[in-house]
């Protein structure tokens, strides 16, 4: 409903986004080959899937946070615009999700190099799996959100609501 | 329908009972305890501590209105701080932490035949954070500019703005931090009660043999985990708008004749934001005391629950239903009529499932054994409270009567009424039949007794005359009533009437927190089952339950916990885990 107002400025979207999606999509992946691995008991493949979702979603951080700075030295700063505000809030609440979930992370890989019980282990691997699943579906929302493809869906929306 | 079901249609134990904690030392054991019950007890500490201050302020608004002029100390400005802190702190710091927070601690695990919560860490961790975020608002007493005077709702523009008290202070800020920790303490707890109830439960108690506290306290937890982030999102996006200066909230707006530096920014956004989380919220409390009332009716008067499954649906359906029905609190905020229309009616169909509810307490009552106990008193007083405030209801959910009767005394008297002295009145009865568990002793039965007549009729004295000055336009959150022309002599005797009952019934809250303390020294011996009442809690081998809650067994369901007065059973109850047929129960198939 904002965008409709006449100060929604858009901001453009720095192309190094692109590769953030990508990054997060490789992570996904690599959880995806650790709980596969898991639920067949190879416990070295279920510590290198882990191992390398863990660094690209802190490559995805580091990312965004460049993004970030990119942004801002292009004066696009937190209150200068609403659509400012809530890119910065969005993908702000998204990195914070992404870095609860790499506690969580930390806290498997630790286990997987320690010999947690399979049972254990297969289990909270698989957790943090769907839990990167959903991250980056939120991710994807996210970002088509805010790169503007979404307007036929939120015409529809704004068509419902007034 | 015949109880035939045999001993062996119980399932084997199928996994391995979890691992418990076990604490090492008085501070694990105590203090930074992960044990359910210890964490209940000191999330109801908690709650009722917070409560008394928030008792005390409302003195302070009865003593400015009752007597204005009188108090120089009750500035326009701490009025507006004393409503505001009144409202938050009876809402959400007592009511929802002690309803799931010291009432669903404690009686989850033993009622569904648990040794503890799902995950124990958790749950402590709630509960700290919980304090936390209560420090943090107490401590906006003492910041400079005292605590936010925005009223309870926090609308922008004027919640973050200089003339509102604490606006550009810190009070604002303090409010909505407490809030963002508050909301991560209580999904800690949240998660960890949905989990036990469904992954939690001993063998034999299916979700069709819970006993309706559970199914209350379940359902809201539910609705409060979908609820809160709404709140969550609206306070962090307030929290930006007043620190760095975002707009999200904010329009363009001119002060003391300058331009401030938002723009564009929607205060309606918040609105729905605060009333999409507000008005569950309102069920997230009645939820649970419709549970707790049911069990407590139909153990006090030795008669099975009426139309159990109706009750557990209804439950279900008032939950579903309240997330559709939030607008109905911005009727005078401008809105498209259509979307009013739709309001009102989802309003108004929650009467249905509700009115279900009501009959079935009274269909249980019927031809009971009514024991008039002090639980059962208060579970009568529950009753006739809630069908009093839901009728004013009934007034305010339609928008051409809202209109008019909006920022009205008549509100104020609406909400305290339904949400207010209804669930209240139940956690007071829940108190007296629970404690002799808690602590083995009863509650001193004289006192008691007080406590509820003083409580019940002054409630009714207090809330009662505020219908009629409502109705004769006497407004809302004005910390003055001199000078005006609804203002007639007799509604300033009403005024004072209603200040002076306020004393009254504050005063035996006292009387009732005395009790409390007393009896755990001096009460009569409970032994394990005073109320002779058939859920899993009062069977437990020690009284108060010890570490892991059962003996060395868990124990095994084999019937629904309303086997009262069941003909030909040698007692007039059948504990649930008592095997065998003993006559036709009632029990739905």
């Amino acid at each position: 409903m904002r965008m409709a107002l006449s100060d929604w400025q858009p901001l453009p979207i720095p192309p190094l986004l692109w590769l953030n999606t990508g990054v997060l999509v490789l992570s996904s992946i690599a959880m995806q080959c650790a709980s596969l691995a898991a639920r067949k008991g190879q416990v070295d493949m279920v510590r290198l899937g882990l191992a390398s979702a863990g660094l690209t979603a802190l490559a995805f951080l580091v990312g965004q946070l460049m993004a970030w700075r990119e942004l801002s030295a292009d004066g696009y700063f937190l209150a200068s615009n609403p659509a400012n505000s809530f890119f910065y809030l969005l993908t702000g609440m998204h990195g914070l999700h992404i870095l609860g979930g790499l506690v969580g992370l930390g806290r498997t890989t630790v286990g997987a190099w320690n010999g947690a019980r399979p049972q254990r282990l297969r289990l909270s691997v698989e957790l943090c799996a769907m839990y990167w699943h959903f991250l980056l579906f939120v991710w994807l929302a996210i970002f088509a959100l805010l790169a503007g493809w979404a307007s036929t869906l939120i015409d529809i929306c704004r068509g419902l609501l007034t | 329908m015949v109880d035939i079901t045999p001993a062996d249609a119980v399932p084997p134990a199928e996994v391995a009972e979890m691992e418990l904690y076990h604490p090492h030392s008085w501070w694990t054991k105590y203090v930074f305890s992960q044990d359910a019950k210890v964490i209940a007890i000191q999330y109801s500490a908690t709650a009722t501590a917070i409560g008394m201050v928030a008792l005390v302020l409302s003195w302070l608004m009865r003593l400015q209105l009752g007597f204005p002029g009188t108090f120089d100390f009750i500035t326009p400005e701490a009025y507006y701080q004393f409503i505001t802190m009144h409202g938050m702190i009876m809402v959400i710091y007592l009511l929802t932490a002690l309803f799931l927070g010291g009432f669903g601690n404690y009686l989850i695990p033993l009622m569904v035949g648990a040794r503890d919560m799902v995950f124990p860490y958790v749950n402590m961790l709630s509960y700290w954070i919980y304090l936390l975020a209560v420090l943090v608002l107490v401590s906006s007493f003492f910041a400079p500019g005292g605590p936010t005077g925005a009223g309870w709702t926090l609308y922008p523009p004027q919640a973050i703005m200089t003339g509102t008290p604490g606006g550009q202070d810190w009070g604002i800020i303090l409010m909505l931090v407490s809030l963002i920790l508050f909301i991560i303490g209580f999904t800690m707890g949240g998660l960890n009660y949905v989990v036990t109830v469904l992954q939690g439960r001993t063998r034999g108690m299916t979700l069709m043999r819970l006993p309706l506290t559970v199914w209350g306290i379940f359902t809201a937890t539910v609705m409060a985990l979908l609820a809160f982030p709404a709140l969550f999102v609206a306070c962090v996006m307030m929290l930006l708008d007043r620190a760095l200066g975002t707009s999200f909230f904010m329009p363009a707006i001119v002060e003391m004749g300058e331009q401030l530096q938002h723009g564009g920014g929607s205060p309606i956004l918040f609105q729905h934001l605060f009333w999409f989380f507000g008005h569950p919220e309102v069920y997230i409390v009645a939820l649970p005391a419709f549970g707790i009332v049911s069990d407590l009716i139909s153990t006090h008067a030795r008669k099975n629950i009426f139309g159990y499954r109706m009750m557990v649906w209804a439950i279900v359906g008032i939950g579903a239903l309240s997330f559709v029905v939030w607008a109905h609190h911005m009727y005078v905020s401008g809105m498209h009529p259509y979307f009013g229309f739709f309001f009102a009616t989802t309003t108004l169909i929650i009467a249905v499932p509700t009115a279900i509810k009501v009959y079935n307490w009274v269909l249980t009552l019927w031809r009971g054994d009514i024991h008039l106990t002090i639980p059962m008193l208060f579970a009568l007083a529950f009753i006739v409270t809630f069908v009093n405030g839901g009728l004013t209801g009934l007034f305010l959910g339609n928008v051409v009567v809202d209109v008019p009767l909006s920022d009205t005394m008549f509100v104020v008297a609406h909400f305290h009424m339904v949400m207010g002295v209804a669930p209240i009145i139940v956690i007071f009865g829940a108190i007296y039949h629970w404690y002799p568990k808690v602590t083995g002793r009863m509650l001193n039965e004289t006192l008691g007794r007080f406590h509820f007549w003083v409580t019940f009729l002054g409630a009714y004295l207090i809330f009662f005359p505020m219908h009629y000055l409502g109705l004769m336009g006497v407004p809302r959150r004005y910390n003055e009533l001199t000078d005006m022309t609804v203002m007639t002599e007799s509604a300033h005797h009403l005024n004072s009437f209603i200040s002076i009952m306020a004393f009254i019934v504050g005063f035996a809250q006292i009387v009732f927190l005395f009790n409390l303390i007393w009896s755990i020294r001096h009460g009569r011996e409970a032994g394990g089952n005073p109320w002779r009442a058939t859920t899993l809690e009062w069977q437990t081998a020690e009284t108060p339950p010890g570490h892991g809650n059962f003996g060395k067994d868990l124990p095994i369901v084999y019937r629904w916990a309303y086997d009262y007065s069941v003909p030909g059973a040698k007692e007039d109850f059948i504990p649930q885990n008592v095997p065998g047929s003993f006559g036709p129960s009632r029990e739905p198939a």
